[in-house]
């Protein structure tokens, strides 16, 4: 079968990009970057308001801008990227066309629709709802049908990626199994379609509810199925955020994974029990047994947790093998002394790593915990988690990922470098920060999605504690510097792209190459049983595993001295 | 041979894994086992749990039980009569209702004692968050969910809503009394 298309070859990165493929990549990477930058302009309003004692916007705007901000960055700008990670993991790493691209350009068409269709609701006001829009609360119905077209849409490239791969495979352009960051892509995908499912069957009953085709939606029915597809889809953007590192760790060090066998399987898990955590959110509702709440989120999440752990160690162990191979073999650090921090495609990625690990991951297993979840569930300890997870894991590694793209995809070189290598470290420091605050003040009970701290108007008001006003005053600082560091990001992509200088795009071909097989090395036939070969991740593995036991049993003394309950 | 291409041996699952990896795998293994352990003990052995006693309710079935605890109990009143302070028995059932924008009644108890807290919501989902105390807990309309509670010191305790419920939710404050 013969398809016009063309083949580039990157002189710079040796990657090479069928041509339609390419526009699509472009094309999502900017819708995403577009929607980052409106989230990002919502999220001063967020920040200016929950900082007490600036207190800027009406209730009402606040509540509109705060919906917005949770779709636009949760939803919008993270799957439109992703959908452009996904066809990078197909059709750029296994060298073949994208299967059907009109097909893709028909979901980007409707992704963009569904976006837009989206915001105008919630920004004409009636659907400040926020992002979970738990019923009874009704929405416009223009608020889900965007979702819904959204969700299609993002449905459809999942099958053009698939679609993908089983060209690759007829066309023999690789050999032998995918790559491993391919198979984390394919993880990414298997969750994507539980989870449109999930939203498919809550989303369109509710939109039916708010035209009034149906008469009612089980609230309780609703969260349940609601949060397999909120919390689903966060999960998506773990896989894809850990394919980057693995994808990353082979750009910048030339690194492979230490042991095939245990990081696949550690997706594998992944697919097996991810989406099952869902139930965590359900915690602290009524109506679910017990047995039910501990088996989803012990034996079932615990084992999501196990993976993570995993990648957690393989991750930099890989780079730290790939380091001593190279020489950088003294003491246990220096392998990570000598890492390229001026390089923002690594530094981002590695502080995604620790930030993701440290902060995200374990504040994850708290609010997870049956019993713990009783000190955690809905103050502002929750987004100080998920913005440790999406923000610190994802976005900030979706950041370092483009700019190695921005040469190799956009073929321009960079504007501003020295601005771009300062970026990972204020955006991404300036998030601990602000996720550590906002545990900090979660921890003493303050509300998520709440307008105003000071109850005004209110004849029972409660007066929070200093520390938590102090905490949220820290919110907004912190806040602020990561929206700079934001703008830092949108301004060098959008520059590069509009003015960047032009950079050569390579020799193109009318066929492909097909990716050259590799042959069993040296190397890979030995290393794995000498032991031990990345201590110094090993070392840092049991840094994190100390806090993390640590912290744990720390929030279980702390709820031993609460009310009894039972 | 890196991650982003195809692995040097097609048979990837037998790639051998290093001690590092081992030993990490068996660690994380054992945490995770910990963890889940922990949440069975602190059901058998803690005095933290929530209840999952919940009965389908409505609306005016729910107001109507919480009248009749308002109308034998109530000892005095609070702002200028809106919100009856009521201080049923121990062991009792007692009953709090979460509504646009209030919780109703002010529910005055005695430390030390157990009562059964029945908690539901007349319109959308509300958040039941004791403060300074920090028990959150959520309150689904059409659900009514009891829950055991002991107090265990003295003091003004407020109920404040932490679940977004609309313009007026940050004047959404109710209040318990722990004699």
């Amino acid at each position: 079968m013969s398809i016009a298309t063309t083949y580039r070859t990157c002189p710079r990165s040796g990657l090479q990009f069928e041509s339609q493929a390419e526009k699509l990549m472009l094309a999502n990477a900017v819708a995403a970057v577009v929607f980052l930058l409106i989230g990002g302009l919502l999220a001063i309003g967020v920040v200016l308001t929950r900082w007490p004692s600036i207190h800027w916007l009406e209730a009402d705007t606040f509540y509109k801008v705060l919906t917005a901000h949770g779709i636009d960055m949760l939803i919008f700008w993270i799957i439109f990227f992703e959908i452009a990670v996904l066809y990078f993991c197909s059709s750029t790493l296994l060298r073949c066309r994208i299967a059907t691209p009109k097909v893709a350009w028909a979901a980007f068409a409707l992704m963009v629709i569904g976006a837009v269709m989206n915001n105008v609701a919630v920004y004409q006001g009636s659907s400040s709802v926020m992002m979970t829009s738990y019923v009874p609360m009704m929405a416009a119905p223009s608020f889900y049908l965007g979702l819904i077209l959204f969700a299609v849409g993002a449905l459809i490239a999942c099958f053009v990626f698939l679609g993908t791969l089983v060209v690759a495979k007829a066309e023999k352009t690789y050999q032998g199994s995918v790559p491993l960051v391919t198979f984390g892509a394919i993880t990414a995908t298997i969750i994507a379609v539980f989870t449109i499912v999930s939203g498919a069957i809550i989303l369109v009953p509710t939109f039916l509810l708010s035209i009034g085709v149906i008469d009612a939606v089980d609230p309780l029915v609703y969260r349940t199925i609601w949060w397999a597809f909120g919390h689903s889809s966060q999960q998506i953007n773990v896989s894809a955020h850990i394919s980057i590192w693995y994808a990353v760790a082979a750009i910048v060090f030339g690194a492979k994974p230490m042991s095939e066998r245990v990081s696949r399987g550690a997706f594998l898990l992944y697919i097996l029990f991810l989406q099952l955590a869902s139930a965590h959110h359900l915690l602290a509702d009524p109506g679910l047994s017990t047995e039910w709440k501990v088996v989803n989120t012990s034996y079932f999440m615990y084992f999501a947790v196990l993976a993570s752990m995993i990648h957690g160690l393989t991750v930099p162990g890989a780079m730290e093998v790939a380091q001593r191979q190279k020489g950088y073999n003294k003491g246990l650090f220096e392998w990570l002394r000598k890492a390229p921090w001026g390089n923002p495609t690594f530094s981002g990625v590695f502080i995604a790593i620790i930030g993701f690990g440290f902060l995200g991951g374990i504040s994850g297993v708290m609010m997870g915990t049956e019993q713990l979840n009783m000190i955690i569930h809905n103050t502002i300890y929750v987004p100080g988690h998920f913005h440790a997870t999406v923000v610190i894991g994802t976005t900030l590694s979706f950041m370092a990922l483009t700019y190695f793209l921005i040469p190799v995809l956009f073929k321009r070189e960079m504007i501003a470098p020295k601005l771009a290598q300062w970026q990972p470290y204020l955006f991404g420091l300036s998030m601990y920060g602000f996720c550590l605050v906002m545990m900090g003040a979660g921890t003493l009970g303050v509300s998520r999605r709440h307008w105003d701290m000071a109850f005004q108007g209110s004849a029972l008001a409660y007066e929070w504690p200093g520390a938590a006003y102090m905490m949220m005053g820290l919110v907004g600082v912190f806040g602020i510097a990561a929206i700079l560091g934001g703008a830092i990001y949108i301004y060098v992509t959008v520059g590069s792209l509009l003015w960047g200088k032009k950079l050569d795009a390579g020799t193109v071909s009318e066929r492909t190459t097909p990716v050259p097989p590799t042959a069993p090395t040296v190397a890979a036939q030995t290393y794995g049983s000498s032991g031990m070969v990345a201590p110094g991740s090993f070392v840092l593995a049991l840094i994190f595993l100390g806090a993390f036991v640590l912290y744990y049993f720390i929030n279980w003394k702390y709820l031993s001295q609460l009310w009894g309950l039972s | 041979m890196t991650a982003i291409s195809p692995p040097s041996e097609r048979l990837w699952w037998k790639h051998p894994l290093d001690r590092v990896e081992g030993i990490w795998l068996a660690i994380a293994f054992v945490w995770c086992m910990v963890m889940f352990f922990m949440m069975v003990y602190w059901h058998m052995y803690g005095s933290q749990n929530l209840s999952t006693e919940t009965y389908k309710t409505t609306p005016e079935a729910f107001a109507a039980k919480a009248q009749a605890m308002v109308d034998q109990y109530t000892v005095r009143s609070e702002v200028d009569g809106q919100y009856p302070v009521v201080a049923p028995p121990a062991d009792s059932d007692i009953y709090m209702i979460a509504r646009l924008w209030n919780f109703w009644p002010i529910l005055q108890l005695e430390k030390g004692r157990t009562y059964r807290l029945h908690l539901t919501s007349m319109d959308y989902n509300h958040g039941f968050s004791l403060q300074p105390a920090n028990i959150n807990i959520q309150i689904v309309p059409g659900y009514e969910h009891v829950v055991t509670v002991t107090p265990n010191q003295s003091g003004t305790y407020s109920v404040v809503c932490n679940e977004y419920c609309g313009i007026g939710h940050h004047t959404m404050v109710g209040r318990i009394y722990v004699k």
